[in-house]
């Protein structure tokens, strides 16, 4: 056999993933190391060149050389664009402003492209460095059109886009209606995307560069900027549920807009995102934006620490009572305050509020002033409630705090278990396989294939009904009535058990406090405290493993914004570092 | 080059290829010191959502599986499937063989499950990949076997045994032998269905001849593929015993003794006790001399000293005129009855062989003996408790373990004064032979 014949075809053997062919006698490809025999066959020439008189080879239907895949000329930055589009789609039905997609969103992606110098300036990053390839078909155009056009109606001055709701995929789903074959054959060689590969590589000082988490940081900046409510954590949370296009995005995108190579780098992505790394992110992305003070948070704002307290309470089924102590804990650590609340990339420390851990770490606090949490008076205060509330079935219940935690337990183990299975189940792969290289395509789609005539098996053998049904989105996911009687509800529970008589006021009975963290990492390390779950108190862990699944951050996390918040609450403690005891104190109502 | 060419260069071996265990010095294994030393080589870097939840779903299918839970097993196998694609390309090339273990035990189980069902999974699985097509093919077909399909099962096993590829089939060579082997032994079934057949035939019967030839088309098939497996150390007793009855069959006596040596003494294969048995019944068979009977069983007392060819040891050497066979003879009832044995001729034996040694002056091999057992011999065989228990179950063993105990620790220990004070009718006879004996013979009162 002719191997020399054979060196024509690159394609990777799909049984056993070799690229090593010779030729049969009736001209197809067999591969020499495991001799599986192709349906191609090599293209006869010329019968000339064919020693035998005979002619051998009959060509036998497909191409040898097949053309890479060929779809429309696009730039990354088109991708994220695509993403940033579904994201806010999906934003749209969640119940979000239309205003959010339309003139935020759209502004903040505008400036960004402007700001990278993309698009919308005098000399994009594109036509200085491409060939002239671009410019001399566009020859007539100015040179903002030869930028990916994707945005060119919007360089009107007004940023408002007028005619979205008539035609609201024309301009962003074809970006590039036209296809040209002579720049995609040099470019196409190891992305999908025109500048895949160059954009892999690019490392500019001062640029922050677009990635997939990046969008979200894009989401979010437009969802404060309108005070929308929705935290960080909801939104994550709403990621993870698959209410908004994150992983497999590219999946979406219009079928011409091929995506291989490099271009899997960017945009496949295999994890969720992480609250800590988006909100570094969302600094990062508004300061590079340069974007000015956000609007103010006010006390009637969902961000409101106040206000996102109360949704708290409701959610882990704690009374409304507490209420009132979260407010004032809220004004004695001064942050509740707008200056202190509201967002301002251009401040020279810039930093936002995690308004949501924030809230959740002042329920924390308020539990400690109230219960004390050392796994002693927390139960003793339990017993009194209990029984007093035998004894007097007709008032209102005292809040008693050993029957919330088992009620609490029992629904976050039944949570968290379901997450777990939900998680395990997930599925990441997206029905388009992203391949590295041209050699690797038909591998890629061969396994494929496998997985999904596997998965068809399988689920011969599942219900029909299945298990994990898709939730439909919501901000709370504990729901708590007082019609449920297996779950009792505590909105309603007084606090009266735990108070005490002061003169005019009411003080709580306990006077003790402790801090979660005595002294702060002071070194360069950049965490300012840790957090050892063993020292402490087993009812403290409960309450941080119940709220930090609730937010689906970590515990330390958490730890970290109670340690601050009580930092700003304690000042005199810290002050007077060599007194470590705590001493009492008093909240007054 | 992409990934995928790290699984021709790599050749796959063993079972557990999908995690690199880590092995102290004594070869304990420490599963989380593995964790460590896997975060260090992703260099401290957080582990991809992607791993994380496969690998839990990994779990969770285990889980399934060891509470029988088949039906979420399936439910958890059908996102585990994705690991197929994993980008880790280490990982992605054990998947197979993973995917393979769960799935085929699943659908080995699952109400819904069919062998039909079974056969796609397994041809499907088969030929993703390479390494792993010959062992799914062998385990395929053993499930056929066990369906009671023989003839898909030796269909099976026909194509995995004309399996090539390229230079990966050489290092699979002991694969596509067993493949051989168990095609062979399916030859040799239906061989011996015929020979069945034929032995209810008449020698003059016309048939007789067509099935006879018949039969030995088959046998020389089988015997290729069964002699070369055994060629090669490993334990292979059904294939040994099924090539060996085929070659007595056909008189090849001097065949089947060389197959049977060699399975038994090359020192190559693994120590098997069952090579020593099958030699030495066919030495029997064969009434090879008593001297090459004992060499046989000798070697099969040093591995399994409480088998119970070892009675039938016992009285090879109690026949033998050689000394030492005499004393070896002791040394065997001694061995067999050291793992606990409730069996009356090893006591009966023995008992009579303790008096026969003692009265031919032999007190010290009985001494050697029991010098190593007397600390747990009384308690664990002559205690109070198995004397009530012996007496109420089993009266003629009673007597026998008595006389033994009596010789051996005298007639004041316990065992022997509860059963001698025994009165039975029946047995009054024997009782009162059991004192004199061990008044005879105790070697505690020849010990005063």
């Amino acid at each position: 056999m002719d191997l020399e014949e054979a060196k024509e075809f690159r394609e990777r053997c799909t049984q056993c993933a070799a690229v090593s062919w010779g030729l049969t006698d009736e001209g197809k490809y067999y591969c020499t190391s495991c001799h599986n025999v192709t349906e191609r066959s090599q293209e006869v020439i010329s019968t000339e060149a064919i020693p035998n008189t005979k002619i051998q080879a009959i060509n036998r239907g497909l191409k040898r050389k097949r053309k890479l895949e060929k779809g429309w000329d696009w730039y990354v930055c088109e991708g994220f664009q695509h993403i940033l589009y579904q994201q806010a789609e999906a934003l749209k039905t969640l119940g979000v402003g239309p205003e959010l997609k339309n003139e935020v969103l759209h502004n903040f992606w505008k400036r960004y492209l402007q700001k990278s110098k993309q698009a919308y300036c005098k000399n994009p990053v594109y036509t200085s460095r491409r060939k002239a390839t671009v410019l001399e078909e566009n020859a007539s155009h100015s040179d903002w059109d030869s930028a990916p056009e994707l945005l060119s109606d919007f360089s009107c001055p007004t940023f408002v886009e007028s005619e979205a709701e008539s035609q609201p995929d024309d301009h962003i789903q074809k970006p590039f209606p036209i296809s040209r074959a002579s720049q995609s054959e040099t470019a196409s060689v190891c992305s999908g995307s025109l500048d895949g590969v160059e954009y892999s590589l690019r490392k500019e000082k001062g640029v922050v560069k677009m990635t997939v988490p990046g969008t979200l940081a894009f989401c979010y900046l437009a969802l404060l900027w309108q005070r929308e409510t929705m935290t960080l954590s909801d939104l994550l949370r709403f990621v993870e549920e698959d209410h908004i296009p994150y992983i497999n995005a590219f999946q979406h995108f219009p079928e011409e807009m091929k995506l291989y190579g490099r271009d899997k780098g960017i945009f496949a992505i295999e994890s969720w995102p992480n609250y800590e790394d988006i909100h570094k992110k969302i600094i990062e992305v508004a300061t590079f934006l340069d974007l000015p003070r956000f609007p103010d948070i006010t006390e009637d704002c969902y961000l409101h620490p106040n206000i996102l307290c109360m949704k708290y309470l409701m959610e882990v089924n704690l009374p409304d009572e507490m209420h009132s102590f979260t407010c004032q804990v809220v004004k004695m650590a001064g942050i509740g305050e707008v200056d202190f609340l509201t967002f301002d990339p251009i401040a020279k420390m810039a930093k936002t509020v995690k308004y949501d851990v924030q809230a959740i770490a002042v329920i924390v606090i308020v539990l400690k002033l109230l219960f004390l949490l050392d796994d002693s008076l927390e139960w003793s205060l339990s017993t009194i409630a209990e029984k007093y509330n035998e004894e007097n079935k007709e008032d209102k219940p005292w809040f008693d705090f050993r029957k919330w935690y088992q009620v609490m337990k029992k629904s976050f183990d039944d949570k968290k278990q379901k997450w777990e299975e939900a998680r395990a189940k997930y599925v990441w792969k997206s029905e388009k396989p992203l391949y590295h290289s041209s050699i690797d395509r038909s591998v890629v789609y061969k396994r494929r294939e496998m997985v999904v005539n596997l998965q068809k098996q399988f689920s011969t053998l599942v219900d029909s009904t299945p298990t994990v049904e898709k939730k439909s989105p919501s901000s709370f996911q504990f729901n708590w009535t007082e019609e449920d009687t297996d779950r009792t509800c505590f909105h309603g529970h007084s606090l009266q058990g735990i108070l005490k008589k002061k003169g005019q006021s009411l003080t709580t009975k306990n006077s003790l406090y402790w801090l979660s963290t005595q002294k702060f990492c002071k070194s360069y390390c950049k965490h300012v405290t840790t957090y050892e779950e063993s020292n402490f108190s087993l009812s403290y862990q409960f309450i941080l493993n119940l709220f930090s699944f609730l937010l689906r951050i970590k515990t330390s996390f958490l730890h970290e914004e109670v340690s601050l918040i009580e930092k700003r609450l304690f000042k005199t403690k810290y002050s007077k570092t060599k007194k470590k005891s705590s001493r009492s104190r008093k909240v007054r109502k | 080059m992409s990934d995928f060419s790290e699984e021709l260069l790599r050749p796959m071996t063993g079972g557990d290829l999908g995690e690199t265990r880590v092995l102290s010095g004594t070869g304990m294994c420490f599963p989380w010191l593995q964790k460590h030393i896997q975060s260090v080589v992703t260099g401290g870097k957080k582990e991809k959502d992607f791993a994380q939840t496969t690998n839990a779903c990994l779990s969770f299918i285990q889980e399934a599986l060891l509470k029988h839970q088949w039906q979420q097993a399936a439910e958890y196998m059908h996102s585990y499937f994705q690991i197929l694609e994993d980008s880790d390309s280490y990982k992605r090339q054990a998947a197979p063989e993973i995917i393979w273990k769960l799935g085929s035990e699943i659908l080995y189980y699952h109400p819904k499950s069919s062998v039909e069902t079974f056969n796609t999974f397994a041809d499907r699985m088969k030929n993703i990949g390479v390494m792993n097509y010959l062992k799914i093919s062998l385990q395929h077909a053993l499930y056929l076997l066990h369906h009671g399909m023989l003839d898909d099962a030796n269909r099976n096993l026909s194509q995995a045994e004309t399996w090539r590829y390229g230079e990966k089939s050489s290092s699979q060579e002991v694969l596509i032998n067993l493949i051989q082997a168990y095609k062979g032994l399916l030859q040799y079934y239906t061989w011996s269905k015929k020979k069945t057949e034929l032995s209810q035939l008449d020698e003059d019967d016309y048939a007789y001849n067509t099935a006879s030839q018949n039969m030995l088309n088959h046998s020389w098939k089988t015997s290729i593929n069964l002699s070369a497996l055994i060629q090669i150390p490993g334990v292979w007793d059904p294939f040994v015993k099924s090539y060996v009855d085929m070659l007595e069959f056909y008189g090849d006596r001097d065949g089947a003794r060389e197959v049977l040596t060699n399975y038994a003494y090359d020192e190559k294969f693994p120590s098997n006790p069952n090579a020593h048995i099958y030699l030495y019944n066919f030495l029997k068979r064969e009434k090879a001399p008593r001297e090459k009977l004992i060499s046989v069983l000798k070697i099969l007392y040093q591995i399994v000293p409480s088998h119970k060819l070892m009675l039938e040891f016992h009285r090879l050497l109690r026949k033998s005129e050689k000394e030492e066979h005499h004393k070896l003879g002791l040394d065997v009832l001694f061995g067999v009855l050291d793992a606990g044995c409730t069996n009356i001729t090893a006591w009966k034996y023995l008992a009579n062989y303790l008096r026969q040694t003692l009265m031919g002056n032999h007190l010290a091999w009985v001494q050697e003996e029991w010098n190593s057992r007397k600390n747990w011999w009384p308690s664990f065989h002559f205690s109070y408790f198995w004397a009530k228990s012996d007496w109420k179950e089993d009266k003629a063993l009673a007597c026998e373990k008595a006389l033994v105990a009596g010789i051996l620790l005298g007639k004041g220990y316990r065992y022997f004064r509860y059963i001698s004070k025994q009165d039975h009718q029946v047995l009054r006879k024997k009782i009162k032979r059991m004192k004199k004996l061990v008044k005879k013979c105790s070697i505690v009162n020849s010990g005063l």
